[in-house]
């Protein structure tokens, strides 16, 4: 029976549109209900993606993504009311924990009230702030600029609904008078970016982490709405800036999806091959800020001057060194330099023996062993039910690598092996990341010698119109599955467009995974979750 | 006095913007300078611009290009930038390297005002001259100098670490190029300082209901 069918049975009211990628919509009152029997009777676990999104006349609502784990199975459910004040839909957060940070989100951005949800603050702007900007009435100028500092408060506000239809507020506290809160944050080197937690202490224990975000929210998301499809891509790569070429290259699938267009077999090659080097960079990275931030300073210099290397492969090419702009839509900005192929063996030669050496110097370290085992476990089931992706997943035994999930691009052509642990805890995090530079090595091996010729662009419209619909892409960036959530009602610009975040369900599982940890292995936490903030707050 | 606005990394004819610098030398020159003071004026610059320590902040991509220059490669000890502090107090420049948003504005301006004087800001990258690629934005401040006095002017999305080191070595030139004594250490009167302080930009809530037999 297909999932089509088994929702019907459970509501027949559930209509199938089949626009774009195609999505099954329901009732906002069953909505709850489905959402049970699909996560506890269908073994829906895992909450990909949740955007809320302004239908304007037909309401306000929410898009969820659910996969199915075990069997791999996909579901896009819809869902929305009619009406603009007081939205209210019902909370999922008890069935999918991701969907704790994801609904503040969509709170924040449009103002949905999700009834039960234990905790809804605003999860990016501030607390006094007017309005919600992603709705379409939104005046882009209703809140300037406001100088005088913000009150974080201790108290957390839950709606619920009377049998009558209206809400009743009630606010629980967050964190008690007598507590002992230490501020980590918004400026702290260990916090890699401008992320704040106010932490809860006992003694030198952790009792709790209240996690602020939205110190660099840029708005990107109501931004691409009023900027075309070239213009929207430029954006992307200032996400998760050190998986650049892989959030632009969702971006563009997602497009070409929705256009229909297939991209040659070279510029898949080129693109796959882009994905790699610059997944070892971001993971050289990692690895000099973990052992910068846990007091091995030399590590650092390490990682940095490999990670020149690769940039140096990445810049003969794109002419970026971080920021590669390189994908567009149907294709790449210019050809491969004749220099690439050598380069890319040459460093490889070099990167093998620099490996073992860094497993020399810092992995077999006995107070990096110490700090990093056994520290921090995330638990199977709880990196699933976050949505804890990447490395972090992989570390906790979850295989929930996009590439062997759903290939793309090369991937379903290499042979790679996906690295996966069973400890969960930061050493399992350190070490998927070390092994997966070794397996993009081998990805890239399998890779250069074959770049078949062929057409760097293909032939796009110069005014890019999409159809009427919605569709969702996925690639594995650096730090875990990327995706784009995309709507078009036929113009130039996109209705909604929604990147799904890698590194939102990473710190939204801080507050879970650091409980009962000592404060100072927080350090080695966050480093091993390897987030990047403005790829949370976007 | 003939002060020479040299840097040992970089002849005068590399830089670009030399009339500026010597904008700065003839306001300096201009009311004459006692020598002793001016020898010591001297001698007091060229130590504080070869040791210029900056504060570790970064908000988004300019930052990874920031940890680029401290790095092996480009290296920013060559030039004495290489002590960055992770607190205001011990910081002489910031380099506001990524977006500031409206969240972000109110900390910044304290992390500024928490830096001892003098002080310095280096505005990096598109989004912190002007807002850059989110200019647009609902939330993105349209250039640091909004809100901070800015000094140096990287541009860039993100620039180059060799940008990087250009503009801080400007930011050295213009350190040099002004008056220590009786002009950066007392850039702002006593009387506006004790105002200053007294205006606290940082208002801290009534701590009457606090108390402090608890703590050792």
């Amino acid at each position: 029976m297909e999932i089509k069918d088994k929702i019907t049975a459970i509501e027949p009211e559930a209509k199938y549109s089949p626009e774009g990628d195609g999505c099954i919509v329901i009732p906002a009152d069953s909505f709850r209900n489905v959402a049970e029997k699909l996560r506890h009777e269908y073994g829906f676990d895992f909450l990909r993606s949740l955007t809320g999104v302004d239908w304007g006349e037909e309401g306000i609502g929410c898009v969820y993504h659910i996969e199915n784990t075990s069997t791999g199975e996909n579901v896009v459910l819809k869902t929305s009311v009619p009406y603009r004040d007081n939205t209210c839909l019902p909370s999922v957060h008890d069935l999918w924990k991701g969907a704790g940070f994801n609904e503040r989100e969509a709170y924040d951005y449009l103002g949905i009230k999700f009834i039960g949800h234990p905790d809804l603050r605003r999860l990016y702007l501030r607390e006094d702030w007017e309005g919600y900007p992603l709705r379409k009435d939104y005046d882009m100028a209703s809140n300037p600029l406001n100088m005088e500092n913000e009150v974080s408060t201790d108290e957390a506000p839950t709606y619920e609904l009377t049998k009558d239809g209206s809400f009743i507020l009630k606010r629980h506290p967050l964190i008690e008078e007598e507590e002992y809160i230490i501020n980590i944050g918004p400026q702290h080197p260990a916090t890699h970016g401008v992320l704040r937690f106010r932490v809860s202490l006992e003694g030198e224990i952790i009792k709790k982490i209240d996690v602020h975000c939205g110190y660099i929210h840029r708005g990107i998301e109501k931004m691409c709405e009023s900027l075309n499809y070239r213009q929207t891509l430029a954006l992307t790569d200032r996400l998760d800036y050190l998986g650049a070429s892989q959030n632009r290259h969702a971006l563009c699938m997602c497009i070409e999806k929705a256009m229909g267009i297939e991209v040659s077999e070279r510029i898949q090659y080129i693109r796959t091959i882009m994905d790699e080097l610059q997944r070892i960079d971001s993971h050289l990275l990692f690895f000099s800020c973990l052992c910068m931030d846990m007091g091995a300073l030399t590590a650092f210099f390490y990682g940095f001057r490999d990670r020149e290397k690769v940039l140096d492969i990445l810049e003969q090419t794109t002419g970026g060194r971080l920021i590669q702009t390189y994908n567009t839509i149907g294709g790449v900005q210019a050809d491969i330099h004749p220099d690439f192929v050598s380069g890319i063996k040459k460093f490889i030669a070099y990167m093998r023996p620099m490996l073992r050496e860094y497993h020399e110097v810092f992995t077999g370290n006995v107070i990096a062993q110490q700090r990093l085992k056994g520290t921090g476990v995330l638990t199977r089931e709880d990196a699933i039910s976050f949505g804890a992706t990447g490395g972090t997943g992989r570390a906790s035994g979850w295989a929930c690598d996009v590439r062997k999930r759903h290939p793309y691009a090369m991937y379903g052509k290499v042979d790679f092996k996906e690295i996966l642990f069973s400890e969960g805890d930061c050493f399992a995090r350190y070490m998927v990341r070390m092994k997966e530079i070794e397996e993009s090595m081998n990805i890239l091996e399998q890779l250069v010698d074959n770049i078949p010729q062929g057409e760097w662009q293909m032939k796009v419209p110069a005014v890019i119109k999409l159809p009427a619909g919605s569709w969702y892409s996925a690639v594995e960036g650096s730090r875990g599955e990327f995706g784009v959530y995309l709507e078009s009602r036929g113009d130039k610009s996109p209705y909604r467009l929604k990147f799904r975040s890698t590194g939102l369900p990473l710190v939204s599982c801080i507050d879970t995974i650091s409980r009962d940890a000592k404060i100072a292995d927080l350090i080695a936490i966050g480093g091993t979750l390897d987030y990047v903030v403005p790829d949370i707050d976007r | 006095m003939g002060r020479k606005i040299n840097i040992k990394s970089m002849s005068r004819e590399d830089f670009n913007d030399n009339e500026y610098i010597d904008e700065l030398v003839r306001e300096l020159r201009e009311n004459g300078t006692n020598v002793v003071v001016g020898c010591l004026d001297d001698v007091i610059q060229w130590g504080r611009s070869n040791s210029l320590w900056p504060l570790t902040f970064a908000t988004s991509c300019c930052g990874i290009e920031f940890m680029a220059v401290g790095a092996a490669r480009y290296d920013f000890a060559r030039f004495g930038f290489e002590v960055a502090r992770a607190s205001p107090r011990q910081a002489d420049f910031i380099m506001v390297a990524g977006t500031i948003t409206y969240k972000m504005a109110p900390v910044l301006k304290r992390l500024y005002d928490q830096m001892a004087d003098p002080k310095y800001v280096v505005a990096t990258g598109g989004c912190a001259i002007s807002g850059g690629p989110f200019k647009k934005s609902y939330h993105v401040v349209q250039g640091v100098d909004k809100i901070l006095p800015v000094d140096v002017y990287i541009p860039g999305c993100p620039p180059r670490p060799e940008a990087m080191l250009y503009g801080l070595m400007q930011l050295q030139r213009k350190v040099k190029a002004r008056r220590f004594f009786g002009g950066e250490n007392r850039s702002i009167s006593a009387k506006e300082y004790e105002r200053l302080m007294a205006e606290d930009t940082n208002k801290i809530e009534d701590n009457e209901g606090y108390d402090e037999s608890g703590l050792a």
